[in-house]
């Protein structure tokens, strides 16, 4: 009964909640109804019995990732709203329809198909969290530490891109300062 | 009761609200908003199938997305912060440059 109430507590919750992201028309708005669909989400996680899921989905997502979007949005002007020039926007309604119903029907295809085994299985007698780590540790080492090099990668990567001219005002528009000169020398001086 | 079948089709709604805003975004910081929709939405189908098979697999592909859209988003934004500077707008139209 209580798995009824959450579910449709937090189902409700979400879908309002990504719905504003998707049709506010400021960016602070849309970036904490995003961060508040983020909680609610690893919610169905923890509904899920995907314990640790839900753990790095709060960490990561709600933590890293929306902190991050934080930090950026010092760069831009967050408090005024955007203006955006739609084309064509019943074609979008359609087109969101149509791919609801294809992913409903691709969704529950294996549900249809009998013949669908557990690769590996559910581990009794321990936690999600050790049932996790062992899994994540034998069948997939390889990808984890790929992950781990993509995640070094990508924090470079952002370094370097966000870290270029950063001692060049963006507000201010001063072109006394040579920023040119800047970008040739590279910002690793 | 609550069956995979609920939380499938909330998965699908989820990804559609997502790509509608994908399809009507014309910032570019919406634009990276509704494809960390489309991509949470996603992971809630690995993990609902997991749970319905009794399955570890659907846990570990949602556990790879999310390491996969943490270094999107640190690529994305010092990508959408140089282009910031180079336009003073985040636009799509302002930005492009092909005309067509």
């Amino acid at each position: 009964m209580y798995e009824v109430i959450a579910f449709y507590v937090f189902a409700i919750s979400t879908t309002i909640l990504f719905l504003i992201t998707a049709f506010s028309k400021n960016v602070l708005y849309a970036m904490t109804a995003l961060a508040s669909g983020m909680v609610m989400i690893s919610g169905f996680f923890f509904l899920l019995g995907a314990d640790f899921l839900g753990v790095v989905q709060l960490i990561v997502y709600v933590g890293a990732v929306m902190a991050l979007y934080a930090f950026g949005m010092m760069f831009f002007d967050a408090t005024k709203d955007i203006k955006e020039k739609h084309q064509n926007p019943t074609l979008v309604f359609i087109l969101g329809g149509l791919m609801a119903l294809v992913f409903v029907i691709m969704f529950s295809a294996p549900i249809i198909g009998e013949n669908v085994q557990a690769i590996h299985p559910v581990i009794e007698g321990v936690g999600n969290a050790q049932a996790v780590g062992m899994v994540l540790f034998t069948k997939y080492l390889v990808a984890f530490e790929v992950a781990a090099v993509m995640l070094l990668v990508a924090m470079i990567a952002g370094i370097i891109l966000a870290g270029k001219k950063m001692d060049y005002s963006l507000t201010t528009n001063d072109d006394t300062y040579d920023h040119e000169d800047e970008i040739l020398k590279g910002a690793g001086k | 009761m609550i069956g995979v079948s609920h939380y499938l089709i909330l998965s699908g709604l989820l990804f559609s609200i997502g790509f509608m805003g994908v399809l009507r975004r014309k910032n570019l910081l919406m634009l990276f908003f509704a494809t960390e929709m489309m991509l949470n939405a996603s992971n809630i189908a690995f993990v609902a199938i997991g749970n319905y098979y009794g399955d570890l697999s659907g846990q570990m592909f949602a556990f790879f997305v999310i390491a996969v859209a943490a270094s999107e988003v640190a690529v994305g934004l010092g990508l959408l912060i140089l282009l910031y500077k180079k336009y003073g707008s985040l636009d799509l139209d302002v930005i492009s440059a092909m005309k067509g």
